[in-house]
Parts: structure tokens; sequence; C-alpha cells
């Protein structure tokens, strides 16, 4: 996008004015650099955005966006239920509570590089990933309703996690409103065989060495340390994440139609937050939470075990668990005054800072981590919720490096098994059963995540705690 | 759906393609009818995950509704990622036969073999975004969207 066409509020910050049927402006958090290497349709999706009924404040542009359905990924939008306000199946996106987490080893970079190639291959053959990879838990219908209603402490009482976890997940690892019986049958068959499963395309399992501290009284108490090893690992809600969104998508779309609510694209289908369509989605999304929460409990879980089989005194301790395809109900200040609002949060992360009541008492003095995926080249970061950052975005921050370049581009461009090897000639140890799969998500086809997060960190989103390198990259 | 269809270009009767998205995956299919582009963005999606040939061992039968042929080829992709997922299959070949609002579709292929498949992405449904079915200047009908991956 050309930055020109915007107005510039200050080196990270730029604003789309209100124009046409947009009820409230969209900001762009990101340097000028960023914005010019953006697609022109993110600009047009965050002001399609603007438009939806009851938006509060601005819809708001993270720094790693890119083009998404109907939102931009990198998209976040508040709205009041009491003022018109919508639920967008779009606005929390196909994957839902897609999200990231990082467990502390007590290990060292060295200790990982010991057995860097059996840890790998042992990770790789546990840890099921890609299409056509079986997890090997199948739910009958009264524990698929058990685990949509309970989320990771589900998880954690089948004994496929931590109970010490759960404080470092959102919503304590289960989030309240859920409705197992709003979630279709389709989309529960979807999910039958998928607990503790990778998925594919941007998901990951990492093993990764601090590589550089930024914030030293934060990373102390994050407990993070140069050359520590950590686990992190990316995925989501699997199968039935994606049916919930197919189904209401359709479904949104006759509901606003109905509503009266012109849509600038029909991605953006939603519903009034007060009409039955709109609560039936909210409660089946929040099943979908539950969903994502549990797999990646029992995917830490999966984790812990092989890495006790390498170093029988590990123990994988949550840092925390964050989601990033998400609608919440939220408290936030709005010109001075605190209102209930429905943060929708399309490939952002929530990012509360110091103080917030929601944090676990460990974290609460220094705000809530924020996990930053990067490409399998480059590396990753722990960022912090900054106190600004409710002001200017809801408390958001950017949630990943975010794509710069098509597959389809990126295909043409790199060869799955070069890649494969010139990571393995920096240390870096790829498994995947796709070497295009590999080529798809090469390093080159990401934004520099380094840029990405200063902007953050400029815009007052989230600071910079710690950088990690990758050891080990499992994907789907 | 009644066609007067002038003769189309031959190389482009059957033809797929991929185009580029920000994240994600574009399909278009051509045909002489709806139905035959349909088949062809099938085609299309099953070439998305793997390079490898698909054998038609098993059929599967699949029937969808919506309002309008756009909506229509929306579901009639979801349904295929539907059975994929469901049956851990891949499909190689596709018959479709669209009345009015329905279709009515049959798949063939076989279980997914992750080391001769070795598939490149899992589809998670297929979006509203850059869709259209439409019948082109020369008379090929089109349809195409965004998959997200």
């Amino acid at each position: 996008m050309d930055p020109g066409r915007f107005t510039r509020v200050d080196s990270a910050t730029w604003r789309i004015e209100t124009t046409g049927s947009m009820r409230v402006p969209a900001i762009i958090y990101a340097d000028e650099s960023l914005i010019a290497d953006m697609d022109d349709k993110v600009g047009e999706q965050a002001v399609n955005v603007a438009t939806l009924p009851g938006i509060v404040q601005a819809s708001y542009v993270m720094p790693d966006a890119h083009w998404g359905y109907g939102f931009p990924i990198g998209g976040v939008a508040a709205f009041d239920a009491d003022r018109g306000g919508v639920v967008s199946g779009g606005g929390v996106g196909f994957d839902i509570s897609c999200g990231v987490r990082t467990m502390l080893t007590g290990l060292t970079a060295s200790d990982i590089v010991l057995v860097q190639k059996s840890l790998a291959e042992s990770l790789f053959h546990q840890i099921p990933a890609g299409l056509g990879s079986e997890g090997a838990i199948a739910l009958d219908a009264s524990e698929m309703d058990a685990m949509l209603a309970g989320g990771a402490q589900w998880a954690v009482e089948r004994g496929w996690g931590a109970a010490h976890d759960l404080e470092r997940i959102e919503e304590a690892g289960r989030m309240a409103g859920a409705r197992p019986d709003f979630v279709s049958d389709h989309a529960k068959e979807r999910q039958r065989r998928e607990m503790g499963t990778l998925g594919s395309g941007n998901h990951y399992l990492e093993v990764q060495a601090v590589a550089e501290i930024l914030d030293t009284t934060v990373a102390g108490v994050f407990g993070l340390a140069r050359d520590d090893a950590v686990v992190t690992i990316h995925c989501g809600s699997r199968g039935l994440g994606h049916q919930i969104g197919t189904e209401f998508l359709k479904e949104m779309l006759a509901t606003a139609k109905g509503a009266g609510i012109a849509l600038a694209d029909r991605e953006l289908a939603c519903a009034p937050i007060h009409s039955e369509v709109g609560q039936r989605y909210l409660g089946a999304m929040r099943a979908g939470v539950n969903c994502a929460l549990a797999n990646r409990e029992i995917l830490g879980h999966y984790a812990r075990r092989v890495f006790t089989h390498f170093f029988p005194n590990s123990d994988l301790r949550l840092l925390f668990d964050v989601s990033h395809n998400t609608c919440k109900v939220e408290s936030h200040l709005v010109d001075g005054k605190r209102r209930d609002l429905f943060v929708h949060r399309k490939g952002a992360t929530r990012a509360f800072g110091p103080g917030h009541e929601s944090l676990p008492a460990a974290l609460r003095s220094v705000g809530q981590p924020v996990l930053v995926g990067g490409s399998m080249g480059t590396g990753s970061y722990v960022l912090v919720g900054e106190a600004t950052s409710e002001a200017r975005a809801f408390s958001s921050a950017c949630h990943g490096a975010g794509r710069a370049m098509s597959r389809h581009a990126a295909l043409r461009q790199w060869s799955g098994r070069a890649i494969v090897d010139d990571l393995a000639s920096r240390g870096i140890l790829i498994r995947s059963p796709s070497t295009r799969g590999v080529a798809e998500e090469a390093p080159g086809a990401y934004k520099d995540v380094d840029a990405v997060v200063v902007a953050a960190e400029r815009a007052g989103l989230a600071r910079r705690v710690a950088r990690l390198r990758p050891l080990i990259c499992i994907k789907g | 759906m009644a066609l007067n269809c002038s003769a189309p270009p031959v190389e482009r009767r059957g033809g797929w393609e991929h185009f580029p998205h920000g994240a994600d995956v574009g399909l278009r299919g051509w045909g002489a009818t709806p139905a035959e582009a349909f088949e062809a963005a099938a085609h299309a999606l099953t070439v998305a995950v793997t390079d490898a040939r698909v054998e038609p061992r098993d059929s599967v039968h699949v029937t969808c509704e919506a309002p309008d042929l756009e909506l229509l080829f929306v579901e009639w992709l979801n349904a295929v990622i539907y059975e994929m997922a469901v049956r851990n299959m891949l499909f190689g070949r596709f018959a479709v036969r669209i009345e009015g609002a329905r279709l009515e579709g049959t798949l063939w292929g076989e279980p997914v073999d992750v080391v001769r498949h070795a598939p490149a992405c899992e589809p998670k449904g297929a979006t509203y975004t850059e869709l259209k079915v439409a019948r082109e200047a020369d008379g090929v009908w089109s349809a195409a969207c965004i998959v997200d991956v």
C-alpha cells in the first residue's frame, strides 16, 4: 500500500479518515516500509470493517497484517452489543482460537544440540502432523461435549496435561459460555479423531533457544535467560473450528441481509450480538475456543512425554498460551467510561498490560506474555503487553511475522529440499511430511519479524522481552 | 441448466489453475458447463494438496444446495473438503450434476498415503473471497475462489 494515501499520526501510526459508509476511522500500526509491503487489500478490508454496525472507536490493523477474509489478518475491532453491535465469523477466522504456547524446559541450547537429531525424529514421530495423520485419541459423543465445555481443564482431568498449566492459559484454560449443543454433528465428526494433532500450513512445534534478552527484568519474571531452550507450539481448533466457521459464514450471510446490514464483502457476514444467530455463534465459537485450548494442552503433554524420554529430569513449565483468532467480551475504557465490548482479534494477540486482574499473580506486575511466531528460519519473539495497549488497540498486538508472499509465489521461488538442507547447515532441523509444504512456508515468504515487533513496540502495543531462534521445527 | 455454448477453445475446456493469495491458495476451474468448471476446480483443490496421482479406488456421493451458483460452488468445495477430512481420503476424479439450486456429485479417490502423497497442506474451508462463477466472453464457464489452507 502507498503510505502517502494515509494520514501519518506518528512513525508507527497511520490513519484512514472516516469517509463514505465508514462509521469510525481505520488505524494502522506499522512503519512506512511494512505498510509499503502490505497488499492494497489490507487497507480495503480495514475500511470495510469500519462500516460494520456498533463498531467502537476504530478498525485497527496490526504491523504483521496481510490480506485475509473480510477482516484483514492482523485486524482488531470491538463492538457494543447495546448499540447494534455485531459478531462476525470472519472477524474470528476459520481456525477458531488458533494460538501459540511456549513452554520452559529448564534445559539449555547445548543440552538440545547433544540429542538434536534424535529429538527431532522422535518429536516428528510422536506429534501427529499434516493431512493423513491421525491422533491417538478418539472421542465419543459425550466426551466430545465434555471437551467442548471443558477445554484445557478437560484435557488435564483426562491425564493429558498438568493442572499448574491452567492459570497460564487465557480464560484459565476453559472458555465460559461454550455451548456444545450449538456445534453441528458435522463439525464434531470432523474433530472425532483430531485431538492432539498439529495440522498443517503455518502450524508447527518448535524447540527454540533464547538468542537474546531485550528486557532483563521481565525476562526474569517470565523465567527466560539467554541460551535457555523452550518449546513453542502453534495450532488451533483443527477441523471443528473450520467447520463451525464455514457453517456460520453461510448462515450469517442470510442473517445480515435480514437485519438490513449492507456488507461491503460477503466474508464480513455477521449477526447482531442480540440475535438468535449471534448468540448461537458465540456459544459454538466458545466451544471451538475450548477445542483449541484442549488441543494445545494435549500437544504440550506429548512434548513433555518426548522430553522426559531424552531428559528424565526435565520439567516443561508453561510460560503462557495465547489465542489469536477470537471474539471475547472484555471491559475497556472508551472516552473515560468502562464498557463491555465484543473484541474481535483476527490474527492478533491479546496483550494485557501490567496489573490486569485476569493475569496470574506471578505475571501481574509485568503484564501478559505476547508470543509472536516468526518463520522457521528467522525465529520468534516473546513480548509483554504494554499499559498503553488498551488505549491503542483494546489491548492487542501482532501475532506473527505475517506472510509477505503467496504460497504460489514461494513455490516458484524455492525448493523444499534446498531449504531443509540450508537450514540444517545453520543448525536448524526441519521435519515435515512434505518438502513442498516446506517450500510454501519458506522463511523468505514471510515479513521481517524484527521489523514487525519493533513497530508493535513503537506503537505502544507490546514491548520486546526475548528473541528466540529455532533449533528443531516440526511442520505439518 | 440450459446452455447455448459455442465451442470454447479446446485448451481451456477442462482446465484449472491456482492463483495467488496472501496466505492461502486461489482455485479456478473451467468447463463447457458450470458442472464441468466445478469438477475442474475440485481437481485443482487436490493438486493444491499433492503432486502425486490419486487412484480412483472408492467413490463417495455428496449433495448440496445453495440459493445461487456462486454459493453452490463454495458448498461443493466444502463438501469435498469435509469428505477429505472425515474419511482421510484424497479424490482424483469428480462428476457433478447441477439442477437449479441443487448439486449432486460423485468423488473417486483413495485413503491418504502420507509417504506417497506427501500432502503439502490441509484445506480447511472454501471462502467467499475472490468468489466468482461466470460465463466468460468466449462461452467458457469459470468457477473460482480462495481456499483457506
